[in-house]
Formats: C-alpha cells, sequence, structure tokens
C-alpha cells in the first residue's frame, strides 16, 4: 500500500499520542500514583500526636518496621492470621462450588443452547448488571430471621422433609456456609461467562473425530471437552478470585458476625479507624502482592497453553 | 441404554421412576439433566432479586408476607407527607444520578480518545500504555479505594466526597469504555480512514468526518455501560465518601441489616432498573450496528464472548 509521503506521516507521529495523552495522564494521577501511595504510607512514618501517617514519598527515606510488624502478624497465629485463612478457605470453597454449578449450565448452554440460546445468554448475564448490593440485599431479606418470622427462605426449607427448625443463618457454624452462599452466589456469572467463551470456541469437529474413534460420551468429555476448556475454568477462576480477596460487604452483609470476617474487612476497618492507616496500607500492599502472585501465574500459564498449542 | 440402567435391577424400579428416568437418559433428545440444571440455576439467581422488587411493593413492613400491593414505599422516598417518608432516600438516589451523569461524558471521551490514540500509535510507548489500561480491570476495587483514599487524604488534599467519587468513577469506567471502542475500531478497520488521507484530509478531518460518524454507535453505547457500572458501583464510593455523599448502594450496605424497611427494597428497585435499562439501550445500539457492518452474531453473544 503506498504510504503518503512527508506531512501526513509527520502530522501522524504527534497526533494519536495525542489523543491518547488524557486518558494516559489520567491513569498515571488516578491509578498509578495512589498505588504509589499504598506504598508510600505503609513505608512511611507516623505523626506521635495524632498518630497520623507521614507518607514517605521517596523511596531512600522508607522504613520497614509497620510493614514487617503486620506481615509477621500474618505468620503467627492470632486474629489477623486467623481472618487470612478464612478467607483463604472461603474463596477456595466458592470457587469449587462455582465450578460445579457453573460448568454444567455453561456447557449446556455452549453445545445444546440451540434455539434458546439468545434467551439463557440474557439471563445469564442479567445479575452482571444488578448492582451486587441489590443481589445481596435480596438474600439479607430471604434469610432474616425475626421472632415469630423464619423468613421466606426458611420456610421453603421447612416444606421439605430435611428442616424441622428454622435455621438462624447469621450465627454459628452455618454463617459460615451462609457467607459462602453469598459468595457464590455474588460472583458465579463472571465465573461462567468466560467458560462459556471457552466451551462455545471448542471447534465440534473434534469431538466427532473424538466419538468417531470409538470414544464414549463420557470420555470424549474428559479427554477432549475438559482438557480444551481448562483455560476458561482458570480464567473464570482468576477473574473471581481477584476480587474475592478484597471482598469485605458480602460477609458484612450476609451475617455481619465478626466469626465471618475477611482480609478486605481487616483493611476497612484499618482504614476506617484513628491511626491505623498505616496498617491497612501494608495490609493492602500485602494483598495485592498475593493477588499478583495469583496473577502472574495465571498469564505464564495462560502463555505456555498457547506455546503448547502452537506445537 | 446406559449403564445406570443396565446395573439396577429391572423390578425396583417403579415405573413412575422409570418414566422420570427415562426422560433424563434419553440418549436422543437433549440431555435434560443439564436443561433442568441450568434452568434451576436461572431461576436461583434471578427469583431472589424478583421476590426483593416483589416485597418493594408490598402494603405491609414485612419482609417474608406479602400483604397486598401499595405503592407507599416508593413514595416514602420523595413524599415528605408520606407516612414512611425517609429523608435520606432521595439524596441518595440524588447523589448516585449526580454521579453517573457526571461520569458518562468525562469517562467516554478520555477512554474514546485513548482507544483511538492506542489503536493507531505504532509508538514504543503504545505497548506500555496499552498494558496501563488493563490493570483497573483486574485490581480489586478494594485496593483501587484504599489507593485514591490515600492520595487524597495525603498528597492532593481533596476534601473526600463528590469530586473524588467523580474521579474514582472515571477511573475504574475508563478501561470499559476503551475496550467497547476498541473492538469496533479493529472491527471497521483502518481503509476507510487510509482513504479519507489519501484523498488529502488531515488526520484531525479523517478523525472527525470519517472516524468518528463510524465509531458513533460503540461511543453511544460506552454512555450507557459508563452510567449502569457507575450507577452500581459500591467500593470506591464508600472509600471516597466522607459526608453527604451516600449513594444508593452506600445506604443499603448500611441499612440492609437493620429492622426491615421495604422502602430499601423501592430504592434497590430504582436503581436496577436504571442500569437494566441503559444496557438495554447499550445492547440495542449494539446490535442495529453489527447488523450492518458486523459478524451476524447477536450483541449478547458477543458479550459474552467477552468480543464487545
Amino acid at each position: 500500500m503506498p504510504t503518503p509521503e512527508g506531512g501526513i506521516v509527520g502530522q501522524r507521529r504527534w497526533y494519536y499520542p495525542a489523543l491518547a495523552a488524557p486518558g494516559i495522564v489520567w491513569l498515571l494521577l488516578l491509578f498509578i500514583m495512589p498505588f504509589y501511595a499504598i506504598a508510600a504510607v505503609a513505608f512511611g512514618g507516623r505523626d506521635a500526636i495524632f498518630a497520623q501517617p507521614i507518607p514517605a514519598w521517596n523511596p531512600l527515606e522508607w522504613q520497614f518496621d509497620t510493614f514487617s510488624a503486620t506481615a509477621s502478624e500474618l505468620l503467627t497465629s492470632g486474629g489477623l492470621q486467623a481472618q487470612f485463612l478464612r478467607t483463604l478457605t472461603y474463596v477456595a470453597l466458592s470457587v469449587v462450588i462455582c465450578l460445579v454449578v457453573g460448568y454444567p449450565v455453561a456447557y449446556y448452554i455452549a453445545r445444546y443452547g440451540g434455539r434458546l440460546k439468545i434467551l439463557l445468554l440474557t439471563l445469564m448475564i442479567a445479575p452482571f448488571w444488578m448492582s451486587y448490593l441489590m443481589r445481596m440485599l435480596a438474600w439479607v431479606n430471604l434469610l432474616a430471621v425475626k421472632p415469630g418470622d423464619p423468613g421466606l427462605f426458611n420456610r421453603l426449607l421447612l416444606l421439605t422433609p430435611f428442616l424441622h427448625d428454622p435455621i438462624n443463618w447469621s450465627s454459628g457454624t452455618v454463617s459460615n456456609l451462609t457467607v459462602v452462599l453469598g459468595l457464590v452466589y455474588g460472583y458465579i456469572p463472571f465465573f461462567i461467562l468466560p467458560l462459556y467463551a471457552a466451551l462455545d470456541r471448542i471447534d465440534k469437529s473434534q469431538l466427532e473425530a473424538s466419538r468417531d474413534m470409538g470414544a464414549s460420551p463420557a470420555s470424549t468429555f474428559w479427554r477432549v471437552t475438559l482438557p480444551l476448556s481448562k483455560q476458561g475454568i482458570l480464567a473464570g477462576a482468576v477473574i473471581i478470585t481477584l476480587p474475592m480477596f478484597g471482598d469485605y460487604y458480602t460477609p458484612n452483609l450476609m451475617t455481619a458476625s465478626p466469626e465471618n470476617t475477611m482480609m478486605g474487612n481487616a483493611i476497612d476497618l484499618a482504614l476506617q479507624g484513628q491511626g491505623q492507616q498505616q496498617k491497612g496500607a501494608a495490609l493492602t500492599l500485602l494483598l495485592s502482592a498475593f493477588i499478583a502472585a495469583l496473577m502472574i501465574y495465571y498469564l505464564v500459564s495462560v502463555s505456555r497453553a498457547a506455546k503448547e498449542a502452537q506445537r | 441404554m446406559t449403564t445406570a440402567e443396565a446395573t439396577l435391577p429391572r423390578e425396583a424400579v417403579s415405573p413412575r421412576v422409570g418414566r422420570l428416568r427415562s426422560f433424563f437418559s434419553n440418549p436422543w433428545g437433549k440431555p435434560r439433566f443439564l436443561s433442568v440444571w441450568t434452568w434451576l440455576y436461572i431461576i436461583w439467581t434471578i427469583a431472589p432479586v424478583v421476590i426483593a422488587v416483589q416485597f418493594s411493593f408490598n402494603s405491609g413492613r414485612s419482609r417474608s408476607t406479602f400483604q397486598g400491593f401499595s405503592t407507599q414505599w416508593y413514595e416514602a422516598i420523595w413524599n415528605s407527607a408520606s407516612d414512611s417518608f425517609d429523608d435520606t432516600l432521595l439524596p441518595a438516589l440524588m447523589q448516585s444520578l449526580k454521579l453517573a451523569l457526571l461520569t458518562m461524558p468525562i469517562a467516554t471521551a478520555l477512554g474514546v480518545g485513548l482507544a483511538i490514540g492506542l489503536a493507531r500509535w505504532r509508538g514504543r510507548g503504545a505497548g506500555a500504555a496499552n498494558f496501563l489500561m488493563l490493570f483497573p480491570l483486574v485490581t480489586p476495587e478494594i485496593v483501587m479505594g484504599v489507593s485514591m483514599f490515600l492520595i487524597f487524604s495525603n498528597l492532593y488534599h481533596f476534601r473526600l466526597g463528590t469530586t473524588a467519587q467523580l474521579l474514582g468513577h472515571v477511573t475504574f469506567s475508563l478501561s470499559y469504555v476503551v475496550i467497547v471502542t476498541r473492538g469496533r475500531l479493529f472491527a471497521i478497520g483502518r481503509d476507510y480512514e487510509d482513504a479519507a488521507m489519501d484523498l488529502g484530509a488531515s488526520p484531525a478531518d479523517a478523525l472527525r468526518r470519517v472516524l468518528l460518524p463510524l465509531l458513533a454507535p460503540a461511543i453511544l453505547s460506552s454512555f450507557f455501560i459508563v452510567f449502569a457500572i457507575s450507577i452500581d458501583d459500591f467500593v470506591i464510593s464508600q472509600f471516597l465518601c466522607a459526608q453527604g455523599c451516600v449513594t444508593i448502594p452506600i445506604k443499603i450496605y448500611s441499612a440492609a441489616r437493620n429492622a426491615g424497611n421495604p422502602s430499601l427494597n423501592a430504592l434497590a428497585t430504582i436503581m436496577m432498573m436504571l442500569s437494566l435499562l441503559s444496557i438495554t439501550v447499550a445492547l440495542l445500539i449494539l446490535r442495529r450496528f453489527n447488523r450492518r457492518h458486523g459478524t451476524g452474531r447477536s450483541a449478547v453473544e458477543d458479550l459474552a464472548r467477552f468480543e464487545i
């Protein structure tokens, strides 16, 4: 293709960067700089009287006592470590439940959606566009137990032969289940979508080939479909894991019990409290590092899969 | 046919169970188990919300027994003469609307510029900027909220409130605009612009008279998508709010567990209707556009495949 000479090329050189510039500056000032501020506060000093943080903007002045105190609090048994382990348990359980519940749904819509595909997809995507808080409110209503009123969900369960007494969903061991239910309910649409996308991309002729070679439907699923959708499962798991690790509103809304708090609650609490900003910043950094490690693992596995596909 | 049938002794199966099983294991039809599972899943995701909406129309205070239809909980939001009037609800609605309406033009303008710039700019910085743009999408909201809270209170010396919230909302919606716009940019290709410039148009003319009109549907739908995600946002709004800036999600968060007041359901219903409406509009615009230029798939399918 002939390229226009001189003027236009010269003009183009600055024109497009200039279009992108306001957005880039915005992200630098309001996304990258704030991120740096977490480090500056976490590694900064503290006003002795008002306990206000004195951020250290120069990395040479960083001091690590608050940070290492927070990190060692995570490593020794205590409230913070319990919260961290609880967060891990909740997230792991939620991801497993999302997989068990979500895989058949994604599989069905991708393979057998047929004429109903658009309708099913619309219904599947609908929760995306309802506020998370609205969806949690719905469950708070359903699970609310008041004297003389066991709540709608209990009433439904009492109709079945499995339950004889109404359950108080927000205390005791059950409260853990309530929070996991809330997390699964909140995040499962985000898990199903990338999974659906992966399943939908699978070339049907590969499945037919497997059947033609004599594989049973079950072994076609285990040896062809499942490996081909592995990246979708991983993508879905990463997409829901990232926000779940920072979640504090789900446990607060579902049970409001200190027995169910997660890492996010520790951060939220530290930032609200006076003189705790530094600790909150240190916790946020630790959480970010953890999440970044997960992300890197995911990206490495994606690029490895891409390389294998090329071979 | 299936192994399950072969292993079960025939006499143990009552005719009803047998019929049920043949309904599920008919090897020629669709897999019934999967279809039942999928519909149960959909009911499970939608029903609680439908029930919450239903109770916003309850004539009593209960959130578990429907006592009859009434709109009193909606009146409680704006009618100060109403018995159950709550003067914190309308300000929350207004704050949410204000933020969403202000975020729309700013985020869309910045995002469209960023998308076009990044797609056409072949310099060294483009790759880095592309990478930078993706980060807000994968950063947990709590991290963004904390980081902005800390920088506003320690460096920019901004009073937390509406302005801080607006800056936050624009920051996280920017990336969505870029993704929507970039998808369309690739679909359009460079030919139209190149043709315009071969005929002597400057890049600015080509942008204004060729590219922007072609991009109009993507820009419009970004507008509505930004509205929907801004009005639904909770974490960033909460971290950047000091006083007098309670949005609907913040209000729901702080009041949901208090003794039931269906006005909260009414407020949540209004918010949900607003965001569903704006998303529907966005999808309709994208669909019209697809029919003329596109892949033949529906916009819902594109959205589901992350190919917006």
